[in-house]
């Protein structure tokens, strides 16, 4: 589409108006942290949010200068999508790298313990590493892919103006935000929802912009129908926003402090935080990157999705039924029994719609199959979905009670957490990153496929030796830790248990690092590709590549 | 009420619940006269761009 000289109507320009005032309401507020806060983590999260404020402000003056503000409706508005690119890009490459480095602090405790940065111990980089992956990675891919999707599927520019921008750079604030908070020392303890509570509010003003940006779009959208990748994208938006509100709700105890007052305790917080956290798998890891299956492998093998009336279902099942499936994480807790089979039960259904959704996905190839020995893009997709099914036929499994007395607090779950991370959501989102640069920067194909290839190698052996060597290392120490000896005692020390995981530590260490480096040579590639660059042993032909063979 | 008429009560109306939903959803998704609709929203990904394709 050719940029027009088209001036936007002369409305009032909202989207500048509300940056604006939040930035002064930031500014306004971190001085006062910055001066009357008597943590360290605070003082640090009152200068970060200082310095965000004047960046977004001199930002609008100079984008302002160069007329990059005007809001062209004859165009798309990509600018935003390529940042996440990128965005999506360097914090996969932090979170993996933080995860290689985890991994060595438990295979070498000795060799690996920083003893004079604290803030570099284990228990400051898991979260650093969980949420940098889930959040800092997933989430700018569910950003740009949406935002790349929505005005596709509605041949509408992303509604809000520079919202969009605000949603961008907010999340990246809240991102440093997190990570700065976690090496200080400073959170709220429950997992995946570590951030403390000021650096929750700050999403929750970014969520709520970037729901209105996506619903704005949906509802200027020229096509009557709405496709059901924005189905799916837009359950994952509203979901968080509930899921991250309702889990969060805390009592600070002083405007200028870290520390919080959950509002539920006991047994009602494990509940709420685990409805939370699985629906953060339910919603942020599952449906979020079904969205964008359902967009980019239709595009990619260039035929349109298995059955579209399947993807309705699907989704419908999909969402009604993961809202209930947290009580699995509580088995044998003080949470009642019949909550914690509700949560069991319903985990099992679940496996119908994710079947459903893989099989939907793979399907769409048929008739196209041959494309996956030229096209490693799409094996990636293909993998991506292979691991899908399997994590989640492994997951309904481990919430069965039983099997859940023998792989809960093990690293089976570890093992299962990374099938379904590393294989479903960061495949697929390569598959997205790799798809979507060429499209962005108007090139013509990638910088190398061949590097494609070596990467798409490095991290299916990477995830395969991760997820093998914890299910013996789980299985294991699942066994170990309840085997009794003839007179009931226990027949091994905790410390035993520690030792027998050695060796699967190391080598969940290594597939972690080839993980790792096939993300580093992705990150190459895709740098090579924007700059305009064809790898010279690959040249470029002048067949037509996406030609749908006689049936 | 006791702990028995609830989870009757709950199961029973639970059951009932999703089982509305899903048979909505299937007769919206089997309705022939929506065949054309879908059929059409299937293709939207692949028709209104000019952009070219990765290799």
């Amino acid at each position: 589409m050719e940029p027009t000289q088209l001036k936007s109507k002369a409305m009032p320009r909202f989207d500048i108006f509300f940056t604006c005032g939040v930035a002064f309401l930031v500014a306004l507020w971190a001085v006062f942290a910055t001066s009357h806060a008597d943590d360290l983590g605070m003082i640090v999260h009152g200068w970060i949010f200082l310095a965000a404020a004047i960046l977004a402000v001199l930002g609008l003056v100079f984008t302002a200068q160069v007329t990059a503000l005007q809001n062209d409706q004859a165009t798309y508005s990509d600018g935003v999508v390529r940042f996440g690119v990128i965005a999506s890009t360097f914090w996969g490459i932090v979170g993996m790298l933080v995860g290689v480095v985890i991994a060595s602090q438990l295979a070498f405790p000795e060799l690996l313990y920083f003893k004079d940065f604290g803030f570099l111990n284990f228990g400051r980089l898991r979260p650093l590493h969980t949420s940098a992956v889930i959040f800092a990675f997933g989430g700018n891919v569910l950003l740009a892919t949406s935002f790349y999707v929505v005005q596709r599927t509605c041949r509408a520019r992303l509604f809000g103006g520079m919202l969009p921008w605000f949603v961008f750079w907010g999340y990246q604030l809240f991102i440093v935000l997190a990570a700065t908070g976690y090496l200080l020392g400073v959170t709220s303890g429950q997992e995946y929802a570590e951030p403390t509570w000021h650096v929750d509010l700050w999403l929750t003003v970014v969520w709520v912009a970037y729901l209105l940006v996506f619903l704005g779009t949906l509802w200027k959208r020229k096509e009557p129908h709405i496709y059901v990748a924005n189905w799916f994208y837009l359950a994952f938006i509203v979901t968080i926003a509930m899921l991250h509100v309702v889990n969060n709700l805390a009592v600070p105890t002083s405007a200028f402090a870290t520390s919080s007052y959950p509002l539920f305790g006991g047994v009602q917080n494990a509940l709420t935080q685990w409805w939370y956290g699985h629906n953060a798998v339910g919603f942020f890891l599952t449906a979020g990157f079904l969205a964008i299956m359902y967009y980019f492998i239709p595009k990619q093998v260039n035929r349109p999705v298995y059955s579209y009336q399947l993807s309705i279902v699907h989704f419908w099942a999909l969402i009604f039924i993961y809202i209930w499936a947290g009580p699995h994480h509580l088995h044998y807790t003080a949470l009642p029994q019949w909550a914690q089979t509700l949560g069991m039960t319903f985990s099992i259904i679940l496996w119908m719609p994710s079947w459903g959704g893989m099989i939907n996905g793979l399907m769409t190839l048929s008739g196209a199959w041959d494309k996956l020995r030229t096209d490693p893009v799409l094996r990636m997709f293909v993998a991506s979905l292979a691991f899908y099914g399997m994590s989640t036929f492994e997951g309904p499994v481990m919430s069965v009670r039983a099997v859940n007395s023998l792989s809960h607090y093990t690293d089976w779950t570890i093992g299962h957490v990374h099938s379904g991370a590393l294989g479903w959501v960061g495949m697929v989102s390569f598959g997205a990153l790799y798809a979507l640069t060429p499209w962005l920067w108007k090139r013509e194909r990638l910088y190398s496929l061949k590097l494609v290839e070596t990467h798409f190698w490095l991290s299916t052996i990477g995830i395969l030796f991760y997820i093998s060597s914890m299910w013996v290392s789980g299985i294991q120490q699942g066994l170990m830790w309840r085997s009794y000896n003839e007179f009931g005692f226990l027949t091994y020390s905790f410390v035993e248990t520690v030792k027998a995981m050695h060796l699967p530590y190391i080598v969940r260490a290594i597939g972690g690092l080839l993980y790792l480096i096939g993300t580093c040579i992705m990150a190459y590639n895709l740098w090579q590709t924007i700059k305009g660059a064809v790898a010279k042993k690959e040249p470029l032909s002048f067949t037509t590549p996406n030609l749908v063979p006689a049936e | 009420m006791s702990y028995e008429q609830l989870s009757a009560f709950a199961q029973t109306s639970g059951m009932i619940y999703f089982m509305a939903i899903f048979a909505a959803v299937c007769l919206y998704v089997f309705w022939p006269s929506n065949r054309a609709k879908f059929d059409r929203a299937a293709r939207m990904p692949l028709e209104n761009e000019d952009i070219d394709h990765v290799r």
